[in-house]
């Protein structure tokens, strides 16, 4: 059963309402026995960086997810601020992060005169950067609606999976063995999205 | 390529969809799942849906119909219509809607925009500002549904709405609303200068062209209530969308990534 973390804000009837509608069952979960026992996990989130972590440590999970994540290798998919806690930190706040995949989260820059502004916010394209199996099935490079300040730099190339043109291309998804992040919003991205998380759940 | 973002407004009245004209003269458009569903099937980017009745009724938000509504949304969902509390937000956004959409309360009790800010994100939180014309030239702000008159510009409404934290600014033009003859770009275009966020444009889109004028204006996104329900001289009701190709084509007029 794939389990989605609820720890504070974010669509989790969304992401399960899209799963329900491809037929895997799913599950939103804030206790930690019952998030234990998962298969799958996906961490959703929106909001601040600071406050995902200190919800996260508040009911008792990062050491719960750890332990079923590194040790156990149950797969589990970061979704936007969840993609964003797998890293080590962020320039949106002080708080460590999860520290399961290399990286670090910086602040995207206005840049008038290409009218960037430094929020991105809409529908833009992801390019495959490696084989994962998250971003299997596309004949073009799909689309997928994205919301955040915050992107994602990594220390190895081999944990960008996926990259997207914002004034720069930053890496849009991102994977560690069996762990993988997503900044943009698959459970609201039509098909590209049902696809992916498809991919997911489909996976060994 | 970011695709500036086209958005169908769905005006929600009891259990139906309707459009209006200047704020008035409904039209009934259809059952409201079904009509989603219909919009979904089109990979529209986003969808707005309003329920313009509820502020002036003394309603809250419907939230049962929203629950229905927000389950055939595979895009984002913004609502707005009846918003005076936190709670509500709260129960909005975990029954799957990612945006909600203050209009009169912005203006009535100002505070709550950045309590929402601060709860749901500032992307999450929209301000609506409904405009008409004055007699002896530029604009006024109304609040509910139109009736109201607030005095207020709305190159300072939007910019006071970003400082108290909305995420994005709809401004709407009650005297362009269902005239299918494009939007009040001098009016676009003001707003756009005044603030930062991204500003949707919104009244007046008939055409393809519409759209494209006001993402050149320099709004992130063009909405649209007739264009997109009505077809024809008679407006007879047909859902429709542009193309995957033709909202493609908007990118032309917008950010260069």
């Amino acid at each position: 059963m794939i389990h989605i973390v609820d720890f504070g804000v974010g669509n989790l009837a969304a992401i399960r309402n899209m799963l329900g509608r491809m037929g895997f069952d799913s599950t939103i979960s804030r206790d930690p026995a019952e998030i234990g026992r998962a298969t799958k996990l996906i961490l959703p989130g929106i909001g601040a960086f600071d406050e995902g972590m200190r919800n996260l440590r508040a009911r008792g999970l990062v050491d719960l997810l750890g332990e079923m994540v590194m040790t156990r290798r149950v797969p589990l998919l970061g979704i936007c601020l969840g993609m964003q806690l797998l890293g080590r930190g962020s320039d949106e706040g002080s708080e460590p992060g999860l520290g399961w995949i290399p990286m670090y989260f910086k602040r995207f820059e206005p840049d008038d005169e290409r009218r960037l502004k430094s929020l991105h916010m809409g529908w833009n394209n992801v390019y495959h950067a490696s084989n994962c199996a998250l971003l299997s099935g596309y004949d073009r490079p799909p689309r997928f609606y994205f919301v955040h300040r915050y992107y994602a730099v990594c220390d190895e190339p081999s944990n960008v999976w996926g990259t997207t043109d914002y004034g720069a291309k930053f890496a849009s998804v991102v994977g560690r063995g069996t762990i993988g992040g997503v900044q943009f919003h698959p459970e609201k991205s039509h098909k590209f999205g049902m696809q992916l998380l498809r991919n997911f759940a489909e996976a060994p | 390529m970011l695709r500036p973002r086209v958005i169908p407004v769905l005006l929600l009245k009891g259990r139906g969809l309707y459009k209006s004209v200047g704020f008035k003269n409904l039209t009934y458009v259809g059952d409201p799942i079904n009509t989603l569903r219909i919009f979904c099937e089109k990979q529209v980017d986003e969808v707005v849906v309003l329920d313009v009745s509820a502020t002036v009724d003394g309603r809250s938000p419907p939230l049962e119909i929203l629950r229905d509504i927000a389950g055939e949304c595979f895009m984002p969902l913004a609502y707005g219509g009846g918003i005076r509390s936190l709670d509500q937000v709260r129960d909005l956004l975990k029954l799957g809607v990612e945006k909600v959409v203050l209009n009169t309360i912005a203006f009535e009790e100002p505070q709550l925009v950045s309590r929402v800010a601060d709860y749901a994100g500032s992307s999450s939180t929209v301000v609506a500002i409904d405009v008409r014309k004055k007699m002896l030239g530029g604009y006024e702000v109304y609040t509910r549904s139109g009736r109201q008159r607030t005095g207020l510009d709305p190159v300072a409404a939007a910019q006071t709405a970003e400082q108290l934290g909305a995420g994005e600014i709809v401004i709407n033009s009650i005297d362009r609303d269902g005239s299918m003859q494009g939007y009040d770009i001098g009016l676009v275009e003001q707003v756009v200068r005044a603030v930062s966020v991204p500003v949707i444009a919104c009244g007046g889109a008939g055409a393809l062209a519409d759209l494209g004028s006001a993402i050149t204006a320099g709004a992130a996104a063009a909405a649209a209530g007739s264009m997109f329900v009505f077809q024809g001289r008679h407006r007879a009701v047909l859902i429709s969308y542009p193309r995957p190709d033709e909202v493609d084509g908007l990118a032309k007029f917008g950010a260069t990534v």
